[in-house]
C-alpha cells in the first residue's frame, strides 16, 4: 500500500512539473465553455440578405420594414442588378435575396395575387430552409392580418413552445457535449502518452522489473488523470452555472457518479491505447484521429444520431460519449433521477468494467 | 542555400517515409474518415419524432396526422390522449416534439373560424427545434389551405376573397439540398488542419527532445532554411491529403468543384502556410511532445467547434465572430464553400485569402522570432 | 584560491582565445572570467564537477549561447558578432547522442556533410573513406538506432568532423562507453589532432584527462587550474588526476545537479 502511494505521488510529481501540460489541461475546459457556451447559437440571427425592392410602393415597404424589424436580418439594400446578386452571392457577402417585382401592389390589388422572389444560397441547406422560413412567416402573418381584417375564415394558428431552452442558445446542447468531449480526450490521450512516455524513456522496463504488481502501476497512472478530470468536471459545472446560467437540475451525486463511471471508461481507452503504441507520437495520432472526430460526430451533440445510416448509427452504440452525453442531458438540464438514467449508467459501467479487464489482460501479457 | 535546402529535404522526406505507422496514419485515417464522417454528420432534419396529443378525435385531427406523418419529415413515436404524457414523452428523448389537437377543435374551427393548436418543442438541440417547428408550421399552413378548399367548395359564408401574397424560392448552387455537398469540403478541411498543425509541431518538438537540433544549431544552416526544410514535406503531404480527399468526396459523394481546381490549390498553399506556422510557433513553445500535442490539440479542437465546420459562425455574437475571423481554417472553410459549391473565382475569395496569408505570416514571423531566441 | 598557471608559450598560433568570458543566468552566474587559449592541434581537456559550468562554457564558444561578458575568438572569429562564420569552422558532439536514429549510417553522413556544403563527389569519397576507417562498411545501410551506443558514439565523432573543421567541441563524448570503445574512441581523437584538428573535450573519466596536452578544471563556475596533467599532479603534489581533481573540486560550494 506504501509503495502505492510512493508510485502515485511520483505520477502527481510528472503532473504538476509540467506546468505547460497543466495549464493545458485546465485552460482547454474553461476556454471551451467560455467560448463555446456564449458564442455558438443555434438561433440563426443577423443572416446577411439583399432585398432588391423594384416596386417601392406602400405594400413593399411595408413588407419590407416587417422583414427589417426582428434581428433575424441584417438587410443590403444597395444591389440592384441580377449581376450584383451573383457576385454578392459568390462572396459570401449575402445568404439571400428577397426581390421585390415591379408593380407589385397593383398585382396584387388587381389580381388578387403577386408572388415575391426568394433566393437563397443553399450551399448551408439548414441555413437556407430556415431564413426562407422566416420570410414565409413574415409574409403568411402579413397574409393574415390582412385576411383577418378582410374576415378570413378557418383560421389555423399554430402556438409553439420552446421547452428547456426557450431562447434556444447555443450552451445548453454544447455544455453536455463539450463535458462529454473533453473529458474524453484528456483522459485517453494523458493516459496513453503519459505510460508511453515511459516505454520510450525505457523506464518502463524498471519498472516493470520492480517488485511492484503491474495493477499498481496502472492505477498510479490512472489516478492523477482521474482527480484532474474530477476537479475539470466541477470547473466546467461552475463555470456553466455563474456564466452561462446553467445549473445542474438534477442530482449532483448522480451526475459525478455517472461522471466518474465515464472518465474512468476513457481512462481504460487510453490504457488500452498505450499498450498498442509504441511512439508518443503514434499514441497522440491514435487518440486523436481515432477519437477526437469520432466522438465529435457520433456523441449526437453536433448531429442527431437517428439521421445516420444503421451502421453508424450501431457504432455510436458503442461510443461511450454518447451514452454519457444522454445522462448530462438528461440530469443536467431536465433535472431526471436515477429511475430516468439507469440504463444508460448500466452501459457505461458495462464498458468501464470491460474494458478496463481487457487493458489490465493485455498489460500482464506485455509482462512476459 | 538551395543545396542545403535540399539535403534537409532529402533528410526529412526520408525519415516520413521510414516510419511507415506515421505515413499510414497520415494517408489511410483521412481517407476513411472523410467516407465515413459525413455519413455521420448529416443534418438534413428528418426522422423528427413527434408525440401527437388528439383531444379531438375528429376527421380534421386525422386528416392532419395522416399529412404530418406521411410527410417524410416526422415519425409519430406517439399518439396519447394526455398532454403530460406527451410532455414526458419529450423529457425522455422518446419524442422531439409534441403537437396537441384540443378537444373540439373540428367544431369549433368551423363554428368559431379560427382554432389554436399547440406545439411543445424540445429546444436543447436548437437547430432541430428551429428546423422541426418551421417543418411543422409549414405543414399545418398547407393542411389550413387545403381545409379552406375542401370545406369551401360546398361553401357558404365566403368573404370577400383577400389579397393573397405568395413566395416563390429557389434555392441556388444546392438546388436539391444536398447537405454532402454542404458537409464534405468542410471535413476535408478538418482533415487537413489536424494533420498540419500537429505534426509541424510534433516534428520539430522530436527534434529537440532528441538532441539533433543542438546538432544542427551548431551547423552552417540558417534558421530559415532549416524552417523551411521543416515546412515543405508537411505542405507536400498536406497537397496529397487534400488530393485524396477531394477524390474520396467525388467518388463516395459525388462532390465536384464548381470552380477552379487551380484556386483551390492556391488557397489550399496559402491556408498550410498559415497552419504549419501555427505549429511551428507551437514548437518554439513546447519542450516536450507531451506539451506540443495539449497545444495542438487546444487550438484543434477550438477550430473544429468554431470555424464553422459543423456550426453557424453567422449567428455568433460580434466579439465571438471577430475571434473566428483570425482562425485560418474559418477562412479556408469558406474559401472551399464557395469555390466547390458555388464557383466563385479568385476576386470573389481575395479577402479570405489575403486575410489567411496576413495570418500566416504573422504566425511564421512569430514563430521564427521566438525560435531565435530559444535556440 | 590556487593560482591558475598560464601556459606553456607554444610555437603554434592559438585558435580559441578568451578573455573574462562570462555567463549570467539572472543573479547565477554559470560562467566566470574565463580567459585561457587553446592552440592549433591542441587536445584540450576541459574537466569539472557536474554543474560547474562546463557545458555553458562550451556552448559559448560553440556559437549556441551570447556570452553575458568578456571577449572571445575562436578560429580568428568573434563569438558575439561572427557566430555564422565560427559556425563554418567548427564541429561539435553533444552530451545527447544527436545522429538521427530513422536514417541509416551513410544517410546520416550524407546529410551531415550536405548541410555544410560540401560537393556530391566530395560526400561520396568522404564518406568510403569513413566506413573504413570506422570498419563500418557493412553497416552503411544499417539504422543508426540499430548500432550498439559505442559504435554510434563512434560515428557521431566521425560526423561532427566531416567537413574538416578547425576546431572541434566534444560534450563528455564517451558516457556510457565500455574501456575498449573508449579506448579506440581515443584512437580517433588522437587520428584528428594528428591532422592539425584542435580538439577540445569535457570528460568526467580521469584516465581521459591524462590523454590530454593540457586541462582546465572547472569549480563553481571558475577556472581552478590549467596546465598539463604532468604539471598538475606535481603541482599539487599527486600521482594521479584523479586526487588533483578531488582536492579541488571538493572546496566547490555549488550542488551538482
Amino acid at each position: 500500500m506504501n509503495q502505492l502511494l510512493t508510485f502515485i505521488r511520483k505520477e502527481f510529481l510528472h503532473v504538476f512539473r509540467d506546468r505547460k501540460t497543466l495549464l493545458m489541461l485546465f485552460g482547454l475546459p474553461i476556454a471551451q465553455i467560455v467560448l463555446f457556451g456564449f458564442a455558438l447559437s443555434n438561433e440563426i440571427k443577423n443572416s446577411r440578405i439583399a432585398i432588391v425592392d423594384y416596386s417601392k410602393d406602400a405594400v413593399t415597404t411595408q413588407l419590407v420594414n416587417k422583414i427589417s424589424s426582428g434581428n433575424y436580418f441584417d438587410i443590403q439594400r444597395t444591389l440592384q442588378s441580377a449581376t450584383q446578386l451573383e457576385t454578392a452571392f459568390k462572396k459570401g457577402d449575402i445568404r439571400m435575396a428577397v426581390i421585390f417585382p415591379a408593380n407589385f401592389s397593383t398585382d396584387l390589388v388587381h389580381t388578387g395575387k403577386a408572388a415575391i422572389q426568394v433566393i437563397a444560397d443553399a450551399s448551408d441547406p439548414n441555413l437556407a430552409t430556415t431564413i426562407t422560413n422566416y420570410i414565409t412567416r413574415i409574409v403568411n402573418d402579413f397574409n393574415t392580418q390582412t385576411a383577418l381584417t378582410a374576415g378570413r375564415p378557418l383560421q389555423i394558428v399554430p402556438e409553439m413552445q420552446f421547452l428547456y431552452n426557450p431562447e434556444l442558445k447555443g450552451a445548453p446542447n454544447f455544455v453536455p457535449g463539450v463535458m462529454a468531449l473533453v473529458l474524453m480526450l484528456v483522459c485517453t490521450m494523458m493516459t496513453s502518452v503519459a505510460i508511453v512516455k515511459e516505454k520510450e524513456l525505457g523506464t518502463m522496463e524498471i519498472l516493470l522489473v520492480s517488485p511492484f504488481k503491474p495493477i499498481y502501476i496502472i492505477i498510479s497512472k490512472l489516478t492523477p488523470n482521474l482527480l484532474i478530470s474530477i476537479v475539470n468536471l466541477f470547473i466546467i459545472l461552475v463555470l456553466s452555472a455563474l456564466f452561462l446560467d446553467l445549473h445542474v437540475k438534477g442530482s449532483i451525486l448522480l451526475l459525478t457518479f455517472d461522471s466518474m463511471l465515464f472518465i474512468l471508461t476513457s481512462l481504460s481507452i487510453g490504457l488500452l491505447l498505450s499498450i498498442n503504441a509504441k511512439t508518443q507520437q503514434a499514441a497522440m495520432m491514435a487518440s486523436l484521429m481515432g477519437m477526437m472526430l469520432p466522438t465529435m460526430l457520433l456523441t449526437g451533440f453536433l448531429f442527431p444520431i437517428e439521421n445516420m445510416p444503421l451502421p453508424l448509427q450501431a457504432l455510436s452504440n458503442i461510443v461511450p460519449s454518447r451514452w454519457y452525453f444522454i445522462i448530462v442531458k438528461k440530469v443536467m438540464l431536465k433535472g431526471l433521477g436515477v429511475t430516468a438514467v439507469w440504463k444508460e449508467t448500466l452501459i457505461l459501467a458495462g464498458m468501464c468494467l470491460l474494458l478496463f479487464a481487457i487493458s489490465l489482460r493485455r498489460f500482464k501479457i506485455r509482462l512476459q | 542555400m538551395i543545396r542545403t535546402l535540399y539535403f534537409l529535404l532529402e533528410k526529412e522526406f526520408r525519415q516520413i517515409m521510414r516510419n511507415k505507422g506515421i505515413v499510414r496514419m497520415l494517408i489511410i485515417a483521412p481517407v476513411i474518415q472523410l467516407i465515413l464522417l459525413p455519413l455521420a454528420a448529416d443534418y438534413s432534419v428528418k426522422n423528427i419524432s413527434i408525440a401527437v396529443v388528439d383531444n379531438d378525435h375528429s376527421t380534421a385531427s386525422q386528416r392532419l396526422i395522416g399529412k404530418i406523418t406521411s410527410s417524410g419529415y416526422f415519425k409519430l413515436t406517439g399518439y396519447t390522449g394526455s398532454y403530460n404524457a406527451a410532455l414526458s414523452m419529450v423529457e425522455q428523448e422518446k419524442a422531439d416534439l409534441a403537437l396537441q389537437i384540443p378537444a373540439h377543435f373540428e367544431r369549433d374551427l368551423v363554428r368559431e373560424n379560427s382554432q389554436k393548436l399547440y406545439i411543445a418543442i424540445n429546444a436543447i438541440e436548437g437547430t432541430k427545434a428551429n428546423l422541426g417547428g418551421a417543418y411543422l408550421t409549414s405543414i399545418i399552413t398547407d393542411f389550413n389551405d387545403e381545409i379552406r378548399v375542401d370545406w369551401h367548395t360546398s361553401g357558404s359564408s365566403t368573404g370577400p376573397d383577400a389579397p393573397q401574397i405568395s413566395i416563390a424560392s429557389s434555392n441556388w448552387y444546392n438546388p436539391f439540398m444536398n447537405f454532402h455537398l454542404y458537409i464534405v469540403p468542410a471535413i476535408l478541411v478538418t482533415l487537413v488542419t489536424a494533420m498540419a498543425a500537429m505534426q509541424t509541431a510534433f516534428n520539430i518538438v522530436q527534434e529537440k527532445e532528441n538532441g539533433t537540433i543542438e546538432q544542427i544549431n551548431v551547423t552552417p544552416i540558417k534558421k530559415y532554411v532549416f524552417i523551411t526544410g521543416k515546412m515543405i514535406p508537411f505542405l507536400v503531404l498536406g497537397i496529397i491529403i487534400f488530393t485524396l480527399g477531394l477524390i474520396v468526396g467525388w467518388i463516395f459523394y459525388g462532390v465536384v468543384s464548381t470552380g477552379s481546381l487551380w484556386v483551390l490549390y492556391l488557397s489550399l498553399v496559402d491556408y498550410l502556410f498559415a497552419m504549419l506556422g501555427l505549429g511551428l510557433l507551437l514548437a518554439t513553445y513546447s519542450g516536450t511532445q507531451q506539451q506540443a500535442m495539449s497545444l495542438s490539440f487546444f487550438f484543434i479542437n477550438i477550430f473544429n467547434m468554431m470555424s464553422g465546420a459543423f456550426t453557424a459562425v453567422d449567428s455568433m455574437p460580434g466579439w465571438a465572430q471577430a475571434i473566428v475571423s483570425t482562425f485560418p481554417p474559418y477562412h479556408f472553410i469558406r474559401i472551399m464553400r464557395m469555390v466547390v459549391l458555388k464557383g466563385s473565382g479568385i476576386t470573389d475569395i481575395l479577402p479570405d485569402l489575403g486575410a489567411m496569408f496576413a495570418i500566416g505570416l504573422v504566425l511564421n514571423v512569430w514563430a521564427i522570432v521566438n525560435y531565435r531566441k530559444t535556440a | 584560491m590556487s593560482s591558475i598557471t598560464t601556459a606553456t608559450p607554444s610555437a603554434t598560433p592559438p585558435v580559441i582565445t578568451t578573455d573574462k568570458l562570462t555567463k549570467r543566468f539572472g543573479q547565477f552566474v554559470a560562467a566566470s572570467q574565463l580567459t585561457f587559449q587553446v592552440y592549433k592541434g591542441e587536445i584540450f581537456g576541459f574537466l569539472g564537477a557536474n554543474g560547474a559550468g562546463k557545458t555553458t562554457a562550451m556552448r559559448m564558444l560553440c556559437g549556441l549561447l551570447k556570452p553575458s561578458s568578456g571577449n572571445a575568438t575562436i578560429a580568428g572569429y568573434d563569438v558575439y558578432t561572427q557566430t555564422e562564420k565560427i559556425k563554418q569552422r567548427i564541429g561539435y558532439m553533444s552530451q545527447k547522442f544527436s545522429l538521427y536514429d530513422d536514417l541509416t549510417v551513410s544517410e546520416n553522413i550524407r546529410f551531415y556533410a550536405g548541410i555544410y556544403g560540401m560537393s556530391t563527389p566530395r560526400i561520396k569519397e568522404k564518406t568510403s573513406q569513413l566506413l573504413q576507417e570506422l570498419q563500418l562498411e557493412k553497416e552503411a545501410k544499417t539504422l543508426v538506432s540499430d548500432l550498439p551506443l559505442g559504435w554510434k558514439q563512434k560515428l557521431s565523432f566521425s560526423v561532427s568532423i566531416v567537413h574538416d573543421p578547425d576546431i572541434v567541441f566534444l560534450d563528455e563524448p564517451t558516457g556510457g562507453v565500455d574501456p575498449v570503445t573508449r579506448r579506440q574512441f581515443w584512437d580517433l581523437i588522437y587520428h584528428a589532432a594528428d591532422r592539425g584538428v584542435t580538439v577540445f573535450v569535457t570528460t568526467h573519466y580521469m584516465d581521459e584527462a591524462e590523454y590530454c596536452n593540457r586541462v582546465s578544471i572547472m569549480v563553481d563556475g571558475v577556472i581552478a587550474a590549467l596546465d598539463s596533467p604532468t604539471r598538475l599532479r606535481q603541482q599539487f603534489g599527486y600521482d594521479n588526476m584523479e586526487d588533483v581533481f578531488y582536492e579541488l573540486a571538493r572546496n566547490a560550494k555549488r550542488k551538482a545537479d
